[in-house]
């Protein structure tokens, strides 16, 4: 499945959403707990010193590289093919999905073993390879759970199957997989793990994502916790591993640095259990690791931002702390973004791949109120991108009502006289519609906001009248 | 493996190139970074805070921590092997064993060492054994990480397909955090010096947050994990 998740339009998913009492409930606790494991492991952890020196070294680094990015892809790719390893340019999705069905058809594979990855959610490559005869097995937990409940669609970047409880996954479980124990974790951990054990072992191919490329030795770094990405990546005779071509880092100096900002922002955590580093080697002799090593790098619209205002929206590392401090995701969750990626990036990185066509409403899904940008480790100005995409989407729309009303707030405010007289008529346009203090079914723009609450009366008097009575006051 | 592949690389970079407004890369120096936080933490530390904070980092990260003396070190891990019920054994084929005197460990008739000339046998037996036993090339006080240069000895699956993994931590090995690891790496890598095909850095046993965010120590990998920390050597 690609990038896009669903059907209908933007506020039919928001509204589903905001039906979804059970998935708001979870969302909002989830949130509450990823975000407080974030906050005691980096500006409540004395021991690493300033964590804005921290996210000022993130922002300096992946600034640097993506301004240099074609000199150190370049780089990247020399190293990894001389020692031994393929490396493959993909243009687009489609283009990335061939590549690795070629070498899934070359190989003659059956099995195929995946770590988790947005990147091969994006580009949709189950599918393509099931298209083939493939069976392809996802080997993270929660990518798993989503597998096996009929290819559920993500709705966290790090915790894709975030809107599940415990007892909808024990009855997944039981349904498509003959499942007999609890709802206890644990019990279905191991369950999971009974599965997938020999699964492992015979899989033809292992692929995985990117956490980081390191360019100076052609290494593909992965940052996880659950030992699948070593298992995939230990014994398959083959191995892809599929990176946005962003996902990389000049050295390994610069690795430590992006691994400690990734696993603090994204799970709280020092370091994350495994953080795995591969490397092709032409004389690689090892009874456990690949014999066969290719590499994706894929543009896929990436390219779009590069030179443009969107460029450090690059400079992203999928750590989405910004999705668990949004007060918009904590209301409607992940699927409404309608994207594989969701919260204020998903709403930022999402038109720049897909196009304001598709996508062009996602950047007004948020409250502007900046705590994404607050929270990005490496200091991407998510608030202020949102606002040039619903720019960009106005003027390219032409909507012609925004521009309206836009064009009218423009002249009524600069001529006092109109502006005085509309802040005066308010009150009274307003009155008919209020009950008590609020207003439960407002007219035209006011619709969506009054759909899911109330919206303040007004009240009689306005700001510069009682300015006035109240500097009078003073001065007698 | 054999001789590397690269395929439609010009066209995409000098794409690339043409959009950040230049005809084709140019070479570039890497800057000095104004902002290095990461030399901050422990610097100065003595080796004996380090391993305070390693043995303290190990046990939030779910290991069970042993110290002890290389002349105690074979008790110790006797006792270690038993706690974590006995039975088949596997351990990386690393002199390292003798050098700290676990010959009997090696010789014991349900320890398997690894032998690459075994081929996939080593897997299947990996498979079967309760307990791996590694020893750790670089340790890191900041996060109870044992760091791993896997090749066709030190094989990656002794540290991975057991039950529980058994690391021994000689206290030389401890640094402050990844930094000073990651440096090293980077050094060889400039001095022209090949790097290990799976630099491996581990923390504890492998664990999941993804059902309603409650940890679960035990998915994939080891489900327990033993720091043996081995202070005089």
């Amino acid at each position: 499945m690609p990038m896009k998740i669903g059907e209908k339009p933007f506020f039919g998913r928001v509204d589903d959403a905001l039906e979804n009492n059970f998935m708001r409930t979870a969302m909002a606790s989830a949130q509450d707990r990823l975000r407080g494991r974030k906050l005691d492991a980096t500006v409540r952890d004395e021991q690493i010193g300033d964590w804005e020196e921290w996210r000022s070294a993130g922002e300096e680094i992946r600034r640097h590289t993506l301004e240099n990015l074609d000199y150190y892809l370049e780089q990247l790719s020399e190293n990894f093919s001389r020692k031994g390893g393929h490396v493959y340019f993909a243009d687009t999705a489609e283009d990335a999905t061939r590549y690795i069905q070629e070498v899934a058809k070359k190989k003659g594979a059956k099995k195929i073993t995946k770590a988790k990855s947005m990147v091969t959610e994006e580009i949709g490559l189950n599918e393509a390879l099931e298209e083939i005869g493939c069976e392809v097995f996802e080997t993270d937990l929660a990518e798993y759970i989503l597998q096996i409940d009929d290819h559920d669609r993500p709705s966290h970047i790090v915790v894709p199957s975030l809107h599940k409880n415990k007892e909808q996954i024990r009855d997944t479980f039981r349904d498509k997989a003959g499942y007999t124990g609890t709802e206890e974790p644990r019990e279905l951990t191991a369950f999971a793990r009974s599965q997938l054990r020999e699964v492992f072992l015979q899989a033809d191919i292992g692929i995985t994502g990117c956490n980081f490329a390191v360019a100076e030795s052609g290494t593909v770094s992965l940052v996880t916790n659950e030992g699948n990405a070593n298992m995939v990546t230990t014994y398959p005779d083959t191995q892809i591993s599929v990176m946005g071509m962003e996902r990389l880092v000049p050295t390994w100096k610069e690795l430590d640095v992006m691994v400690n900002l990734l696993s603090r922002s994204a799970v709280g955590q020092k370091i994350t259990t495994y953080i795995t580093n591969l490397t092709p080697q032409l004389t690689e002799d090892s009874v456990d690791a690949p014999k066969e090593f290719h590499l994706v790098i894929l543009d896929a619209g990436r390219s779009n931002a590069l030179g443009t205002e969107f460029q450090s929206a690059l400079h992203c590392i999928r750590c989405a702390a910004c999705v668990n401090v949004c007060p918009v995701y904590r209301q409607i969750g992940g699927h409404a973004y309608g994207s594989i990626y969701q919260g204020p990036i998903g709403a930022v990185l999402t038109p720049i791949l897909g196009g304001y066509e598709e996508y062009g409403e996602l950047p007004f899904a948020s409250s502007l109120c900046a705590a994404c940008t607050e929270a990005c480790p490496v200091r991407i100005p998510l608030h202020e991108q949102l606002i040039r995409h619903r720019e960009n989407y106005a003027a390219q729309k032409g909507r012609t009502g925004e521009r309206l009303a836009m064009k009218a707030f423009g002249i009524g405010a600069s001529t006092p006289a109109l502006f005085q007289g509309a802040v005066k008529g308010l009150p009274a346009i307003m009155k008919p519609l209020a009950e008590d203090e609020g207003i439960s079914s407002g007219p035209g723009p006011l619709k969506l906001w009054t759909a899911v609450r109330d919206f303040p009366a007004p009240g009689n008097g306005n700001f510069r009248s009682w300015f006035k009575n109240h500097k009078q006051e003073g001065d007698s | 493996m054999a001789e590397g592949t690269i395929q439609n690389k010009d066209e995409f970079l000098n794409r690339i190139a043409g959009k950040l407004g230049r005809k084709k890369a140019e070479p570039v120096t890497l800057p000095e970074w104004k902002h290095q936080p990461q030399w901050e933490v422990f610097k100065n530390s003595a080796p004996d805070d380090l391993l305070a904070a390693f043995c303290k980092s190990s046990k939030a990260k779910s290991a069970f921590v042993i110290q002890t003396e290389v002349a105690n070190l074979e008790t110790a891990m006797k006792d270690a092997i038993d706690k974590y019920g006995g039975g088949l054994i596997v351990t990386t084929k690393d002199g390292r064993f003798e050098e700290f005197g676990l010959e009997p460990l090696l010789a014991d008739s349900k320890t398997h060492v690894w032998d690459a000339d075994l081929g996939k046998r080593n897997i299947e037996i990996a498979k079967q054994a309760n307990i791996g036993v590694i020893f750790s090339d670089i340790s890191l006080a900041e996060s109870g990480t044992i760091v791993q240069f896997n090749d066709k000895d030190i094989a990656r699956s002794v540290s991975l397909l057991p039950v529980t993994y058994i690391a021994i931590v000689p206290q030389s090995t401890i640094v402050p955090r990844m930094t000073q690891a990651t440096h090293r790496v980077h050094q060889a890598v400039a001095a022209g010096k090949g790097i290990s095909t799976c630099i491996n850095f581990i923390s504890g046993p492998s664990n999941s947050a993804d059902i309603e965010m409650d940890i679960v120590i035990g998915v994939h990998g080891p489900v327990e994990a033993v720091h043996i920390v081995v202070t005089d050597k």
